[in-house]
C-alpha cells in the first residue's frame, strides 16, 4: 500500500467542489488501505509535498493552477508522481481555444469560434471585427472565458447588443475570450478511463430556458441519464471522437470530454476537462458506476495509472 | 468492508446515500457558482465588505469580566438552568427598555425571547407558512431570509423599493393581482429601516398605509427592525409597530447590533394568538433560548451603559458610512450610483446594466476584494448590476481600500464595454466628492418601474 497525496481545494473559483472531490477520494483512498495526507493546495503546497514524500499525489483540484498544468510542473520539480494528465496536455485541455485549434487543426468536428484577447479589443480595435464575426456564426453566440472550468462566465448572447455585455462577463474571468457558435443539440459528456470510453452521460435541461446556463447548474434543474439513449452506432461514433480528442491533447490515465450531438448527428467537440468532477453528483463518477466500476475502483485505477 | 449496505462504494460523506430521505423543502435554491465564489470570500486575505458582521472589537473585556463574574455570583444556578419558553422576565424588561429607546410601548407578555432575530423569520414561517403560501418580501430583501423563506416552500413575491423605502402601490397593486389569482399572502416582511440590504429607510406616509393595509386585508406584517437604533443622522421615523393601532403587526427586534451577535438573543413582539403559536414553535424547536447568554443580558443592561456602549457603536459606523460614501465618489465610476444610507450597516449600489456583478465579483477576488452580488437578494435572477456594501465590519482604512479596489474593477470593465461598443466611457474623474457631501437627505437609488 501506499502514501498518497490528496491535493484539493487550492485557491480557484472552484474551491468548494474540490474540497468535495478530494474528501471523497481520501475516503476511497482509505477504504483501500493506502496510507492518506492531505493537503489544502497553499502558499505551502512544495513545503508540504516535501515533508510528506508521498509515493504517489491524487491531484483533486479542479480549475486555475490545479488542473492548468501549474501544479502538475510543482508535481515534476518535486519528483512526485501523480494521478492524470501532464503538463503539456493539462495546458491544452485548460485553454479551450488551445484545444478548440488543437481538434481544427486535426479535422475533429467543434463549433466554429472566434477568440481574441482583451489587448486585442484595447489595443488593436478588435472591436471592429465584431459585426463580421456575429455575422459568420449566427446568434444566439456562446461567449466563454477561455480558462475557467465551470459554468461561471459563461453568457449567451441573443443579439449584437449582448455581445459587449457577455465579452465584459468572460474577461471577468480570463485575459482571453472565445466566441463560438451555438450548436443545438444533445449534451454528452464521455469519460475516458485509461485510454477506454466509458459509457456517455447525457444531461437533459428540465427547463425550456435552456439560455440560463448557471440555473442548470442549480440541483434538481437538469436531469442525467447513463448510459445514453442513443441510436445504433451513434454511441460507438460520439465515443471514438471522445477519446480521438483525449489522445490528441495527450492525455493520461482520465479525463471528460463534453460534446453536443448536432442536428445531423455529428458529435461536435466542445471541451477536455483534465480533472473532471468526483463529486457524488459528478459525471465521470456516474458513467464508471454505469460500467460496473465502483467509486473505489476507480480511484484505485487512477491511482495505479499515475504509477505505472 | 464489514457493514453490509446497498452501496458499498459510498462513504457517510456521500449525498448520494441520503438522498432519498431528504425533505423536498432541503433543496434550497442557490446557484452553486454563487455559493462556490461566497466561499471564497472567506479567505483571510481578502478584504471583505460581502459581511454583515457588527464590530465587536470595542466592546470592553473589563466589561464582560465583570458581566460574567456577576453572573457566576449572582445567578450560577439559573444562567445554568433551563429557563422559560418565552424568555427571562428580566430580560423582557430590557426588551421593552430597548424598544421604548425608540419610542415603542410593549406590554412584556407581548414578547417572545429567541435564538437570535434569525428564529424569528424561521417561527414565522413555521406559524403561518404551507407550502405553496405567499409571502410578500422586498426587493431586494434581507438574504439571509430567503433560505427560511424557501426552506418552509413559501411562493416569495418581491415588490420593489425606492428611495423611500417599499413602494406601497406596487404593493397593493400585488396584493390586489394575488386575489384574483386565488393566491393567499399570509404576511409582509419588511425591514423598514436602514434597510438590508438597500440602506434605504420607509417613509412615514408609507409606513401608515402599509399598516393600514394590513388591517384593510387582515393579513400580517413581519417588521424586521435590527438596527433602527444604529441612526447617524436625521430624525428618527415611528416603529410599524407603534402605529399598529389593529394588531397585525409582528416586531423583530434583536441584541446583535446594540451589543452582540454573540449572545445570539432576538424577540418578536406580537398579538397574543400569533405568540402563543410562536412560543408552541419555539419549544419544539429548542424548549429555551440560552439562559447563560439571557443572564449576561440582564447583567448588562443592569449597569445601565447599554445606551453609552450603543452611542460608541454609532460613532464608529458613523464614520465608517462617511469613510465608504467618500471613497465611493472617489473611486466609482460616474455610471454608478449608490444610496445614502443614514444609519445601519449597508448601502446599495446600481452600476450600469451591462455590467454582471457576480462575474465583478469573480475579478474582485483576483484583487482580494468582496461584496454580496445582488442577486443574492432576490429570488427571481434580477439584481444582475447591482451589488451591497458593508461599512460594519471593517476598519476606515480597509474600507477606503475595499472601494479603491472595486472602484477599480468597475472602472476597468466600463472602459472596456465602452471600446467593444465604440462609446468611451466619460472620464474618470467626473464625480469627486463635492464638499461637505451630498445633503443629507438625498439617496440615490433608482426608481424601477415595477
Amino acid at each position: 500500500m501506499s502514501r498518497v497525496a490528496v491535493l484539493k481545494g487550492g485557491r480557484s473559483l472552484e474551491r468548494n467542489v474540490s474540497l468535495t472531490s478530494g474528501a471523497r477520494v481520501q475516503d476511497a483512498l482509505e477504504r483501500l488501505g493506502h496510507e492518506v495526507v492531505a493537503i489544502d493546495a497553499g502558499h505551502d503546497l512544495v513545503a508540504r509535498l516535501r515533508d510528506a514524500a508521498p509515493d504517489v499525489a491524487f491531484v483533486a483540484l479542479h480549475g486555475r493552477d490545479g488542473e492548468d498544468g501549474t501544479v502538475q510542473e510543482l508535481l515534476e520539480l518535486v519528483g512526485v508522481p501523480y494521478t492524470g494528465s501532464g503538463v503539456s496536455s493539462c495546458i491544452r485541455c485548460a485553454d479551450k481555444v488551445l484545444a478548440k485549434h488543437a481538434f481544427r487543426d486535426a479535422g475533429l468536428p467543434t463549433p466554429d469560434f472566434f477568440a481574441f484577447s482583451e489587448a486585442a479589443f484595447k489595443q488593436l480595435g478588435a472591436a471592429d471585427a465584431l459585426p463580421a464575426i456575429e455575422e459568420r456564426l449566427d446568434f444566439p453566440i456562446v461567449v466563454k472565458p477561455a480558462r475557467q472550468g465551470s459554468a461561471l462566465g459563461i453568457k449567451f448572447a441573443r443579439s449584437a447588443a449582448d455581445v459587449p455585455g457577455a465579452l465584459v462577463a468572460a474577461f471577468s474571468y480570463d485575459g482571453k475570450v472565445l466566441l463560438e457558435r451555438h450548436v443545438r443539440g444533445r449534451e454528452l459528456a464521455v469519460s475516458v478511463l485509461d485510454g477506454e470510453a466509458l459509457p456517455v452521460v447525457e444531461a437533459i435541461p428540465r427547463d425550456e430556458d435552456f439560455f440560463d446556463f448557471e440555473a442548470r447548474y442549480e440541483i434538481g434543474r437538469t436531469d442525467y441519464v447513463c448510459p445514453a439513449e442513443l441510436g445504433d452506432g451513434v454511441t460507438e461514433r460520439v465515443q471514438e471522437t471522445a477519446l480521438a480528442a483525449y489522445r490528441l491533447l495527450g492525455c493520461r490515465g482520465f479525463a471528460r470530454v463534453d460534446l453536443i450531438l448536432d442536428a445531423a448527428g455529428v458529435p461536435q467537440l466542445l471541451e477536455v476537462n483534465a480533472v473532471p468532477g468526483l463529486t457524488e453528483t459528478s459525471l465521470l463518477p456516474q458513467a464508471a458506476e454505469a460500467a460496473g466500476i465502483t467509486f473505489d475502483e476507480l480511484v484505485g485505477r487512477v491511482i495505479e495509472l499515475a504509477r505505472a | 468492508m464489514s457493514r453490509s449496505s446497498k452501496h458499498p462504494g459510498r462513504s457517510a460523506r456521500d449525498l448520494e446515500r441520503y438522498a432519498g430521505l431528504f425533505a423536498q423543502r432541503t433543496k434550497v435554491m442557490t446557484s452553486s457558482a454563487m455559493r462556490d465564489l461566497m466561499a471564497i470570500t472567506e479567505r483571510p486575505e481578502v478584504i471583505s465588505l460581502a459581511g454583515g458582521l457588527p464590530d465587536t472589537s470595542t466592546f470592553p473585556a473589563d466589561s464582560y469580566a465583570a458581566i460574567m463574574q456577576r453572573v457566576a455570583a449572582e445567578s450560577c444556578a439559573r444562567a445554568l438552568q433551563y429557563g422559560p419558553t418565552e424568555g427571562l422576565a428580566v430580560v423582557k424588561r430590557c426588551i421593552a427598555e430597548v424598544m421604548a429607546e425608540e419610542g415603542t410601548a410593549v406590554d412584556v407578555d407581548d414578547v417572545l425571547v429567541t435564538t437570535g432575530g434569525q428564529q424569528v423569520i424561521d417561527l414565522m414561517c413555521k406559524t403561518l407558512i404551507d407550502p405553496g403560501d405567499v409571502i410578500v418580501a422586498e426587493a431586494p430583501t434581507y438574504p439571509g431570509a430567503i433560505p427560511a423563506f424557501t426552506s418552509y416552500q413559501a411562493d416569495v413575491v418581491q415588490v420593489g423599493v425606492d428611495a423611500d423605502g417599499m413602494r406601497i402601490d406596487e404593493l397593493e397593486a400585488t396584493l390586489d393581482r394575488l386575489e384574483r389569482e386565488r393566491r393567499r399572502p399570509k404576511f409582509v416582511y419588511t425591514v423598514p429601516t436602514f434597510q438590508n440590504p438597500a440602506g434605504v429607510t420607509m417613509s412615514l406616509p408609507r409606513r401608515r398605509r402599509l399598516v393600514e393595509l394590513a388591517a384593510e386585508r387582515e393579513l400580517l406584517v413581519l417588521e424586521d427592525n435590527p438596527y433602527g437604533l444604529l441612526r447617524y443622522e436625521g430624525e428618527p421615523l415611528p416603529t410599524l409597530r407603534s402605529l399598529d393601532t389593529e394588531e397585525f403587526v409582528v416586531y423583530l427586534g434583536t441584541f446583535s447590533k446594540i451589543l452582540s451577535p454573540g449572545v445570539r438573543l432576538g424577540w418578536a413582539a406580537a398579538p397574543r394568538p400569533v405568540l402563543q403559536k410562536m412560543n408552541v414553535g419555539k419549544q419544539a424547536v429548542d424548549l429555551c433560548s440560552s439562559s447563560m447568554t439571557q443572564c449576561f443580558v440582564a447583567a448588562y443592561f443592569d449597569s445601565g451603559r447599554w445606551q453609552d456602549y450603543l452611542g460608541s457603536l454609532t460613532a464608529i459606523y458613523r464614520r465608517r458610512r462617511d469613510t465608504m460614501l467618500a471613497a465611493l465618489a472617489d473611486c466609482f465610476p460616474p455610471e454608478s450610483e449608490w444610496t445614502r444610507p443614514q444609519g445601519g450597516l449597508f448601502l446599495w449600489a446600481t452600476l450600469p446594466d451591462y455590467l454582471d456583478t457576480t462575474d465583478l465579483l469573480a475579478r474582485a477576488l483576483q484583487e482580494n476584494v468582496a461584496f454580496v452580488p445582488g442577486r443574492a437578494a432576490f429570488l427571481d435572477g434580477r439584481g444582475g448590476s447591482e451589488m451591497r456594501l458593508n461599512f460594519s465590519g471593517v476598519g476606515e482604512d480597509e474600507i477606503r481600500e475595499g472601494v479603491r479596489r472595486i472602484g477599480e474593477v468597475v472602472r476597468e470593465q466600463v472602459e472596456l464595454y465602452g471600446t467593444l461598443t465604440g462609446r468611451p466611457a466619460a472620464p474618470a474623474a467626473a464625480r469627486r466628492s463635492e464638499p461637505g457631501g451630498a445633503p443629507a437627505n438625498v439617496v440615490r437609488m433608482r426608481r424601477r418601474a415595477s
